[in-house]
């Protein structure tokens, strides 16, 4: 990239404080690609529509293939690569194991960030308030039926807390 | 294999199973929902270069010059490659699983839009893409044609010189050389006489029933990395469904031994059939050995609608019954939108062609089936082969028929369908197959005998069912090899590709069965051609029945070795003992864990046991005249499915408020898999049925992205849907087992269709269901159709 082209930004990356050198164009996917090797967020549609690039940005789920990087600058980025801590899952990725909330798993870790932002919103969502929250998020193995169970198995097990 | 030999490696298995039968978590869970899990998607190599790809903007023309020098001006460019660049290293560059004819890139024609012409090399994938914009194409255009059926016509435009049959299959060799023609392959099928089965039928019912194109929306959209390993042998990574067909094409195209040529894949974010043969594999293949530096070529999202979709069709189908509803003559025709290239058109063409006359005992039958090139892009496999376009003629026209003759659509189905025992129209004989049961169940979960309350006013319902025949595609390879390691741990080394369906964890569950341990423990490794032994690719449904087998077979293998270290051991006969909870037990109560017997037999922890086992089901080729074989397929499947809907008739909107997708499996070997590929396959198939649908233009796709293309998610699910399955297992399945993949597509769309028939009587020839076809078809059946009909 070109020196007018290019940005060095410092962000939080999953509670840890990170400087990244990006173009104005690249997306915050890109560059959790390249810069963090962090491949859970993907692009697949590249239009904002599945979901599979979801990205937490100041607590607020985005599409992390049209989302700017520079966007980040100074801000708060959580990725699935966040959730688990230590060895142990996160109450909603262990929900997801348990209920078979996934098939090929693509398009997964967007579903897991949005439950998540789904159960600090609401914390026993009823299946009509799991589907319209979920519904920008897309499955074409189609395991619909299965995340609305792991979701609500999340919401039992508390999933709307982060631990430690 | 013979039956004979499959029960004889039975002998011994301990009934009831603890493995086979199991709802075990699919093994790669955790990968997955952190995110960890390894796609293809995700690899990059030191030094790699981007490609990205030029496309046609023409659907048919000659090429007349193309500059890169705008390209090549942009900094960061590395190279530009094109057809000129492929030829010197690859004299005679088209490839194919049906036949050899499409170009690695455009070689001096283009035959569809979106074709790759040239492909632009840079290390910053932008740069790549800006400059891939700057190449100037010219073309000359040709007269270009679309529809399968005027394609398939004489005099249409010539898409294709002469046809150029692969050799693989060598039921297609006979097309050898054929020239002047769009027509890939015209399989047929005759049993009976179907001029005397009309003449003798009491009425004769003919219909034209169309599917349109739709493709797989795979999320990981299709990849490949290719690099060179030392001097001369290469590397290719890729998301396919086939890496042993990659790899020995790609050998034929270089003229490598299969030694030097390396294929791995790891999961894949879907597949649905748009990962099978060969797509970037020759390609990122021939930039890397052009360049010398790894190369990496990923579609967009965008770019999968110009390179593999399902097949439009056109299904003409003849009808004859006598007044009790028996149907005594069947006549099909199918012409199939192939597109510009064949893929694997012709054997869905001739492996659906067949099965055309559906689940029913017709005495005179006559089936024609075209693999029509036109110039659209090329047209494949898609989640059931084909089966989906003839089961939507053949199961509308059935409540046509029932309709018209006053009788209960299932009751219409019981007095048709193939009992155990009676031949197929091909000949072969219907073994193993529960139709009646799944019409038992379809009727117990939809309550048929109940009455139905269709509604009157805006908001009418209706109910229908439908079933899907399909025959196990054949014959195919299964190898695979089975370890136990020096500390009694196990790995499973096989070539089928986990995309989502579970294989990973199938196949772990039957080695754990054999051995006697938890399939939780089992390691599954993902194809890699160097390390994983043959398999004809992850397609079809096969992969449970054919490489289970050779999973199975494997496990036997090392099981007796270990029976026979164990019986060395306590001094007694092998034959006496048992693997169970991880061990060899005896007996008396003796026993020695996996790690005990491979300290026994190699003194440290050190050695493998290693078990091969290899699966080839029997096969006889069909006659082409006639199309019969007494041996068709390893395995018949049979897929039902009912609906219920509610269609509000101002606007043509129907409303699915209930779906039963109900199947044949054989033996479930995960039940919790097998309910999970039934749903989804439902859910598809329901986009598939009411609103995903290709829309081209002049061979331009109107609709390349999913913001215009749209797919199913949480708001357009049937209220109530549930999966239901018979359980017989199959005589010669591994434990029992069939595969399940498809069986969920071939039925929901007629059953669907046949219940906006129910509701309101109207007949709508044309998939998808459209608000809008609906209503124009509303509109026409009131005798007042919309200004533009």
């Amino acid at each position: 990239m070109s020196g007018e082209q290019g940005r060095t930004i410092p962000f939080m990356l999953n509670d840890r404080p990170v400087v990244a050198r990006v173009a104005v164009y690249e997306t915050v996917v890109e560059v959790l690609q390249r810069e963090f090797g962090l491949f859970g967020a993907r692009e697949s549609c590249g239009q904002g529509l599945c979901g599979c690039c979801t990205v937490v940005v100041n607590g607020t789920a985005v599409s992390g293939c049209l989302y700017l990087a520079v966007l980040v600058d100074g801000a708060e980025v959580v990725t699935i690569e966040g959730l688990a801590t230590g060895g142990s899952l996160h109450p909603i990725q262990q929900a997801f194991v348990e209920k078979n909330g996934f098939q090929c798993g693509f398009c997964t870790p967007g579903f897991i960030l949005m439950t998540k932002e789904l159960l600090a919103h609401c914390p026993h969502p009823t299946t009509d308030e799991i589907r319209h929250y979920l519904s920008g998020n897309l499955c074409r193995c189609a395991s619909y039926l299965d995340i609305v169970e792991a979701v609500k198995m999340a919401a039992e097990a508390g999933g709307s807390t982060d631990r430690g | 294999m013979t039956k004979l030999e499959t029960q004889e490696l039975d002998r011994d298995s301990r009934a009831p199973y603890r493995e086979v039968g199991r709802s075990v978590p699919r093994l790669e869970g955790a990968a997955k929902v952190t995110g960890s899990a390894e796609y293809i998607h995700n690899l990059r190599v030191p030094g790699m270069l981007h490609g990205k790809i030029c496309r046609s903007s023409v659907a048919h023309g000659r090429i007349v010059g193309i500059d890169s020098s705008a390209a090549l001006a942009i900094e960061g460019v590395h190279a530009v490659i094109t057809i000129d660049e492929v030829l010197t290293l690859v004299a005679n560059p088209y490839y194919g699983p049906a036949f050899h004819d499409q170009p690695i890139l455009a070689h001096g024609k283009v035959r569809h839009v979106g074709e790759p012409v040239a492909v632009v090399l840079a290390a910053d994938p932008h740069v790549a893409e800006e400059a891939s914009n700057l190449v100037e194409i010219a073309y000359e255009p040709i007269e270009a044609v679309f529809d399968e059926v005027a394609a398939a016509r004489p005099g249409a435009p010539v898409i294709h010189d002469v046809l150029k049959p692969a050799g693989m299959f060598t039921d297609l060799k006979y097309l050898q050389g054929r020239s002047g023609t769009n027509v890939a392959l015209d399989a047929r099928v005759r049993r009976g006489d179907v001029v005397r089965g009309f003449a003798e039928s009491d009425r004769i019912f003919e219909h034209t029933f169309r599917s349109g194109k739709v493709m797989h929306a795979a999320f990981e959209p299709i990849v490949s990395v290719a690099e060179m390993n030392g001097h001369d042998e290469l590397t290719i990574h890729s998301a396919t469904q086939s890496p042993s067909f990659v790899r020995s094409e790609i050998s034929r195209l270089l003229g490598w031994p299969e030694n030097r040529v390396r294929v791995r894949t790891a999961f894949l974010g879907g597949g649905f059939g748009a990962k099978l043969y060969i797509k970037l594999e020759a390609l990122v293949a021939v930039c890397a050995l052009i360049v010398r530096k790894p190369v990496r070529i990923a579609l967009t999202m965008d770019e999968q609608f110009y390179t593999i979709t399902k097949h439009g069709a056109t299904v003409r189908i003849k009808t004859g019954v006598k007044n009790d509803g028996r149907m005594i003559a069947r006549q099909v025709e199918t012409f199939w939108n192939g597109g510009a290239y064949a893929d694997i058109g012709p054997r869905v063409t001739q492996k659906s062609g067949f099965t055309a006359a559906g689940p029913y005992d017709i005495e005179h039958v006559a089936l024609d089936n075209f693999a029509v090139y036109t110039n659209e892009p090329p047209a494949g496999a898609l989640r059931g082969f084909g089966i989906s376009q003839v089961s939507w003629a053949y199961e509308r026209q059935a409540d046509i028929i029932a309709r018209t003759l006053g009788i209960d659509p299932l009751d219409f189905r019981r007095r048709n369908i193939l009992r155990e025992g009676r031949p197929h129209v091909t000949g072969t004989r219907i073994s193993n197959l529960e139709i009646p049961g799944v019409l038992d169940l379809l009727s117990d979960r939809m309550e048929w005998d109940r009455p139905f309350d269709r509604g009157t006013g805006t908001i009418r319902r209706g109910r229908g069912l439908a079933l899907g025949l399909k025959a196990c595609i054949s014959p195919t390879t299964s190898v695979a090899i089975v370890h136990v390691y020096g500390d009694g741990s196990c790995a499973v080394h096989c070539g089928t590709v986990d995309m989502g369906q579970g294989s990973d964890t199938v196949m772990a569950q039957v080695a754990g069965e054999v051995l006697g341990i938890r399939a939780e423990s089992v390691q599954v490794l993902h194809p890699d051609t160097s390390s994983t032994p043959y398999d004809m690719g992850t397609l079809g449904s096969r992969s449970t029945f054919h490489m289970g087998h050779a999973v199975r077979m494997a496990a036997l293998s090392v099981r007796a070795q270990l029976l026979e270290i164990a019986g060395r051991a306590f001094g007694v006969d092998p034959t006496d003992l048992a693997c169970c909870d991880a061990a060899v037990v005896c007996g008396d109560g003796r026993r020695l864990t996996l790690r005990e017997l491979m300290l026994e037999r190699f003194a440290m922890q050190a050695g493998n046991v290693v078990g091969v086992g290899s699966y080839a089901p029997s096969y006889e080729k069909a006659n082409p005249e006639t199309g019969q074989s007494p041996d068709i397929t390893p395995f018949w499947m049979l897929g039902g499915a009912g609906a219920e809907i509610a269609v509000d008739m101002e606007t043509g909107r129907i409303n699915v408020t209930k779906l039963v997708n109900v199947a044949d499996v054989g033996r479930a070997i995960n039940p919790s898999i097998v309910e999970r590929q039934l749903i989804g396959a439902a859910i598809m198939q329901a986009g598939f049925t009411l609103f995903e649908e290709m829309i081209l233009i002049d061979g331009q796709v109107l609709n390349a992205s999913l913001a215009d293309y749209k797919i199913p998610g949480f708001l357009d699910l049937p209220e109530d849907l549930s999966a239901a399955y018979v359980e017989i297992p199959h005589e010669n399945g591994p434990f029992g087992a069939k595969g399940v993949g498809e069986t969920g597509v071939f039925s929901p769309a007629p059953a669907i269709a046949n219940a906006l028939y129910d509701a309101i009587g109207v007949v709508v020839t044309d998939l998808p269901l459209t608000p809008e076809r609906v209503l124009r078809a509303i509109r026409k059946a009131e005798g007042r159709p919309m200004e533009d009909d």
